[in-house]
């Protein structure tokens, strides 16, 4: 277990690297600098603002001190409104978190009771039901969702208040955000229980005369939890960038809106802090939901 | 060497020889009766006998079919093209503006007044008077072709890739693995997003006046940024077929049997691991159009004036209140066209995989 552990970490510090490198070098293939205006500046304030931002330093170097200076948690400064990138994604990171929290609590309990009633009710009605409304939320794309729930919920029923600051309703952007995940889960929690259902610990329990909802509750529905912990780190990403759509449709200023709005704006320090630091949250799900997975599921081997 | 029941010698007492006498010769039509009855079938014919009992995927497929004769046939002979302007009588119409569907400007009233036949817009205008439901059209034709496309590129880099490196297997192999992880643990569609943004910029300067120019900087590193990768995991599953049916035992056993290689090949691995390739194609095909639909609603996708399902839903979120019909409309499209694809790649799967069969 300690040689896969460190295994794993070694490789998501590899690719968190990596994922900075392809950044920064990305970034500076763009042609044109930060200050290049068209009406050129004095050269001697241009090269002050250069050796200032370390611009005059070769690329390699460039490379150096910026990821010395992520290290210590220090972004740089948007180009747009001149504020510290850090301070922006904690303040906006916020908000995008607790959408995403919520979204990801949702669709795992959900999935997780849409996925069992699927597999007891094999081949009826609410399986059919079940099977046929995840593979519609499966192929609807979060933007459309996303408007078309508020367009019908919001605008047009009235029902929910659309989503402002002072009265910040989560019930349309949760449930746009959940659905896709939700019916992964519930697909994923079918087909493991199916599989469990049929295995033989579960007829020796029926025959031994074990009530069955201890059978479902105690002996399938554990087991079959093992395989939904490693989607835990996809939901993640799904999430992360399923918001970017969600809070620009529903006008939520978290970090998925400051991203758009930073790609619209080509403010590159900005698009570059926020990929870095979604992306690192990624691969840390990622390797979460991986250690768990072997954690929990006796029947893997630690080589 | 035919037997005459009168010429045989005659049988011993004790002899157990049989009596010909006894028998009767059987007609033809008794033989033909004994005959295997079924044609054996081919692995091909055997799917497809298995994809025609489906029939969520044929009628996925029967959508698919009727939306791409649509999408190629109506331009043909619609009047109006997805960048222009509304004319009449070889005059712009500013009142064609944000028309409603099967509804006429005033400058059209006119003209049909005097006797012209003006072609009825279905869905509509947009807000720069141009015709909604060819728009409509041309988005989806760009949306399915940049999936197919898309999925093509993950084709071909994935197959040879992956075979590269199951064939030859040993070092080779893990180290281009090991490239492969890296590249998989990278989160992607964050990744797309950097790319697009970057690929524009260069792309933007560097094709200017060129002919590629044409489909846009943003079309172009979107094929670019899916050849760089989506490969991987087209790359993993190739891989990974090659290497499982190659300790097969019916591979051992043509190779015992003293087949040559290229038999092998042909015979025992390609039709083995084709069909599993052929439905992570069919399946690709979607999520292509979903990333490209992703990237179009945050101002990455293909260029204007060229539409795409998603540059059209994000535009008509600006009208959400009084035009609501021009974001369903592209919705539906899109819903339509994923959901077809996603459930005949399934009924593809069911099909084709031989696992499934066992």
């Amino acid at each position: 277990m300690l040689k896969y552990t460190v295994k794993r970490v070694l490789l998501a510090v590899v690719t968190v690297f990596i994922i900075s490198a392809i950044t920064f070098f990305a970034m500076n293939a763009i042609p044109g600098g930060p200050f290049s205006k068209e009406k050129a500046p004095d050269p001697a304030v241009q090269a002050a603002l250069e050796a200032r931002f370390n611009l005059d330093k070769p690329v390699g170097q460039q490379f150096l001190i910026y990821l010395k200076n992520l290290s210590r948690g220090d972004f740089g400064i948007s180009l747009k409104t001149g504020r510290e990138i850090a301070q922006i994604i904690q303040e906006k990171f916020a908000v995008s978190a607790k959408l995403g929290g919520m979204a990801a609590g949702c669709a795992i309990v959900l999935g997780l009771i849409l996925g069992s009633i699927a597999a007891l009710c094999r081949n009826h009605w609410p399986d059919r039901l079940i099977i046929f409304l995840t593979t519609l939320f499966v192929s609807v794309p979060s933007f459309i969702l996303a408007t078309i729930l508020l367009l019908v919920f919001a605008l047009q029923l009235k029902w929910v208040g659309v989503f402002s600051t002072s009265n910040p309703n989560y019930v349309l952007p949760v449930i746009s955000l959940m659905l896709y995940p939700m019916s992964y889960i519930t697909r994923l929690t079918k087909s493991s229980m199916l599989d469990v259902l049929g295995q033989d610990y579960i007829r020796t329990a029926r025959a031994k005369g074990v009530r069955e909802a201890l059978v479902i509750f105690k002996h399938a529905l554990r087991n079959a939890l093992i395989p939904v912990v490693t989607y835990v780190g996809p939901m993640v990403a799904y999430i992360l960038t399923g918001s970017m759509v969600v809070e620009t449709v529903f006008t939520i200023g978290g970090l998925g809106t400051e991203f758009v709005r930073s790609i619209n704006n080509q403010d590159y320090p900005m698009i570059m802090a926020t990929t870095i630091f979604l992306a690192v949250l990624m691969v840390v799900a990622t390797l979460l939901s991986d250690l768990v997975y072997k954690l929990v599921d006796p029947k893997i081997t630690f080589d | 060497m035919t037997y005459n029941a009168d010429k045989l010698p005659r049988k011993n007492l004790l002899s157990l020889q049989i009596d010909l006498k006894k028998f009767e010769r059987a007609t033809d039509e008794e033989k033909a009766q004994h005959e295997i009855m079924r044609e054996s079938t081919t692995f091909f014919r055997d799917g497809m006998r298995k994809l025609k009992k489906n029939p969520l995927a044929i009628a996925s497929l029967i959508v698919l079919f009727c939306l791409v004769v649509t999408i190629i046939v109506v331009p043909m002979f619609y009047p109006y093209s997805y960048e222009q302007m509304i004319t009449v009588n070889g005059k712009r119409d500013k009142t064609a503006k944000n028309l409603a569907p099967f509804t006429y400007s005033k400058n059209e009233l006119k003209a049909i007044e005097e006797g012209q036949e003006i072609f009825p817009h279905i869905f509509g205008t947009d807000e720069l008077c141009r015709d909604y439901f060819i728009r409509v059209i041309y988005g989806a034709r760009v949306s399915l072709v940049v999936g197919l496309f898309a999925s093509l590129i993950v084709l071909v880099i994935g197959l040879l890739y992956g075979s590269i490196s199951g064939y030859f297997g040993g070092k080779v192999d893990i180290v281009m693995m090991r490239i492969v992880d890296i590249i998989y643990s990278l989160p992607d569609t964050l990744m797309v997003v950097l790319l697009s943004v970057v690929m524009n910029q260069i792309l933007g300067s560097a094709l200017k006046g060129s002919a590629l120019s044409k489909i846009g900087p943003n079309m172009i590193s979107l094929f670019i940024v899916f050849g760089v990768l989506y490969w991987v995991g087209m790359a993993r599953l190739v891989r990974g077929q090659i290497l499982s049916i190659k300790t097969n035992e019916y591979v051992l056993a043509a190779r015992a049997l003293g087949a040559p290689a290229g038999r092998i090949i042909r015979r025992h691995i390609l039709p083995n691991c084709m069909s599993v390739i052929f439905i992570s194609v069919a399946l690709q095909i979607p999520s292509a159009i979903f990333t490209e639909s992703f990237l179009s609603f945050i101002g990455l996708g293909v260029n204007a004036p060229m539409p795409s399902l998603g540059s059209l839903a994000s535009d008509a979120l600006n009208g959400i209140t009084s035009y609501a019909y021009r974001l369903v409309i592209p919705a539906i499209v899109i819903s339509l066209i994923v959901l077809s694809l996603n459930l005949f790649g399934d009924g593809l799967r069911d099909a084709f995989d031989p696992k499934l069969n066992q």
